[in-house]
This record gives C-alpha cells, structure tokens and sequence, in this order.
C-alpha cells in the first residue's frame, strides 16, 4: 500500500494528513467531481430558463437559431472535441510519465481552445458591432434598444420574443466561454509545472484535475450547439 | 480504488472519431423535420457525446462508485429542477 511512506521517503507532493498518494489522489479527484456537480446544477439554472422560453416562444427560438451559422457552430465543435482529445492524451502522457509530451498537448488544447474564442469572437462582433455608438444599428441583435429584428424573418411579436433567444444566447455561449477564459491560464501554469519536471506516474493530479474541467467545458458545448444552432430544420 | 487510469491511445482516438461522427450525424439529421422527434434526436445524440466524455476521457468508468455517485446525483438534481419546474409552468390554467 504505502510503500513510499513504509521506506522513509515520503513522496514530495503527499501532504501530511493523506495516508498515502492513492488516498490524496481519490480526495482531489473526489473533490473536482463535486465542484463539476455544482457546475451542472449552476449551469442547469440557465437551461431552465432556455426550455421555458422555448416551450412559451417556439418559433422565435427557430428565427433566431436559423440566423446563427450552424457551419461556424459545427467547425467550433470539432475544433473543442479537438481539444479534448489533446487534453486527454496529456492527462495519458503524464500517467506514463512523458513530461515534454505533457506541455506539447497542453499546449496544443490550449491553442485549439484559442481557435475556439477567437472564431466566438467574430460570431459576436457581427452581432454587436451594428448596437455600437455611431453605428447604424441594422442587424444589432443584442438585446435591448437597437435591438433589431429586420434580418430574422419574423414579424410582430414574435420578432420582440426573438430577443430572449439572443439573450440566452450570449448568456450560455458567454457564460461556457468565459469558462474556457478561466481553463486556459490554469492550464499555462500546469504546463509550466510539467515543463519542471513536477510531475511523475505516480502523481500527476493537477494534470487530470484541469483534464476534467475542461472536458467538463467541452460537455456544456456539446448541449449548447444543437440546442442554439439547430432548432428546427435547415 | 481508482482502477488503471491510463488507457491505450486507440481508445482516445476512438472516442475523438466518435464525438467528430456524431457531430456530423447531429448536423445532418437537422436538415430533416422529424417534427417533435427533432429535439429528441438531437438531445439523443447530444447525451450519448457527453456519455463518451465522462466515461472515457474523464476516466468515470475506472473512478470507483463514489464517483459514480456524485455524477449520478448532480444529474438527478437537474432532473428534479427541470421536472418540478415544469410542472408549475405547463400546468398554469393561463399556458405557458
């Protein structure tokens, strides 16, 4: 069992009140497991309103999702199955103990999650740019004011209803981003860690933690793309 | 405890191959009106992409009951939020 603790030297990352790595290592993963069940539920609250105002608006939801690229959509999905793949094959080069591996495919999810925010980026500069100060305001479709519906095909109230579903829109897809904001960084400093050399086969938790938030990012993207770009069909 | 934790490479390419088909099957398949089914189907193929991520690139499968727990409780409590809730909202004498 503890090995490493029955031969003197204790492992340099096992901490005091952890019987051995094996039971450290179950704690964090356990506590990891829990902050992604809080993210559910955080996450579930927004997709309540979304099934709400689906059922209340059904085809305001199609107008709007109809206007969204789902090309632009299903490139960004691959793009963060992508990134996936990356962080679990550097989660996998870590258990087998490829430290330069580790920084390689670290490096390359967050580079594929960058491709992800910067194609987001143009998504919404075509949708706000039209609501800012001096522009024309002929395709803004961030809700409110200028808020216009003229390119949705929809008329009457229905065209006013379209604003929730843009609401949701950058509330889920900005929420999930701003997610991937905060993953990123984390990420830089894992791969700074590996690049020392901090990790080993036999510890490597951070390396899998951050694995499973991200992978967790890249489950509320797999709901939020057919659930914002393909409502109804094309 | 926590069973073997690394998996041959085959498996994540696998997976990765999997969540790119599906991606493509949920596209194509919203190019079609199955009417009510749309929402079904696409929350289908939806369910069974995160199904393949929690299982295998987030290791799941090998993380012990605990784990499975925790996951199948969070998942729960969505359930009750969405079902409680809708049970007021669907049921109002003024619609929805």
């Amino acid at each position: 069992m503890s090995e490493l603790a029955a031969g003197g030297g204790q492992h340099p990352a096992l901490q005091h009140h952890f019987r051995d790595l094996e039971q450290q290592k179950a704690a964090s993963s356990l506590g990891m497991w829990v902050f992604i069940a809080q993210e559910i539920l955080f996450f579930g609250g927004i997709f309540m309103a979304y099934i709400v105002y689906r059922i209340k608006y059904p085809e305001a939801f199609v107008a709007g999702s109809h206007h969204l690229s789902w090309q632009v959509g299903f490139f960004n999905t691959l793009v963060l199955i992508g990134s996936s793949l990356t962080m679990a094959m550097a989660v996998y080069s870590a258990a087998i103990g490829k430290s330069r591996r580790v920084v390689g495919f670290i490096l390359a999810t967050v580079l594929l999650g960058s491709v992800f925010l910067g194609v987001k980026y143009f998504e919404y500069a075509e949708k706000i740019g039209p609501c800012l100060p001096g522009a024309s305001g002929v395709g803004c479709l961030v809700p409110g004011e200028r808020f216009d519906a003229s390119a949705l095909g929809v008329s009457g109230e229905a065209a006013g209803h379209t604003q929730i579903f843009y609401s949701l829109y950058f509330g889920m897809t900005g929420l999930h981003a701003l997610h991937m904001i905060i993953g990123i960084p984390i990420l830089l400093v894992i791969a700074r860690a590996a690049w020392k050399e901090r990790y080993s086969p036999e510890w490597h938790t951070p390396v899998e933690m951050v694995g499973l938030y991200w992978h967790f990012v890249d489950i509320v993207w797999i709901f939020l793309f057919p659930l914002l770009y393909l409502i109804g069909a094309h | 405890m926590s069973g073997p934790h690394v998996l041959p490479v085959r498996v994540y390419l696998g997976i990765f191959a999997a969540l790119s088909v599906l991606t493509a099957i949920t596209v194509a398949t919203a190019q079609f009106d199955f009417g009510p089914l749309n929402n079904l189907v696409a929350l289908g193929i939806a369910t069974t992409k995160a199904t393949l991520v929690v299982l295998y690139f987030m290791h799941a499968r090998y993380s012990g009951k605990l784990t499975a727990v925790v996951i199948a409780t969070s998942i729960g409590f969505l359930f009750i939020l969405f079902f409680l809730t809708l049970t007021d909202y669907l049921s109002r004498a003024w619609a929805l």
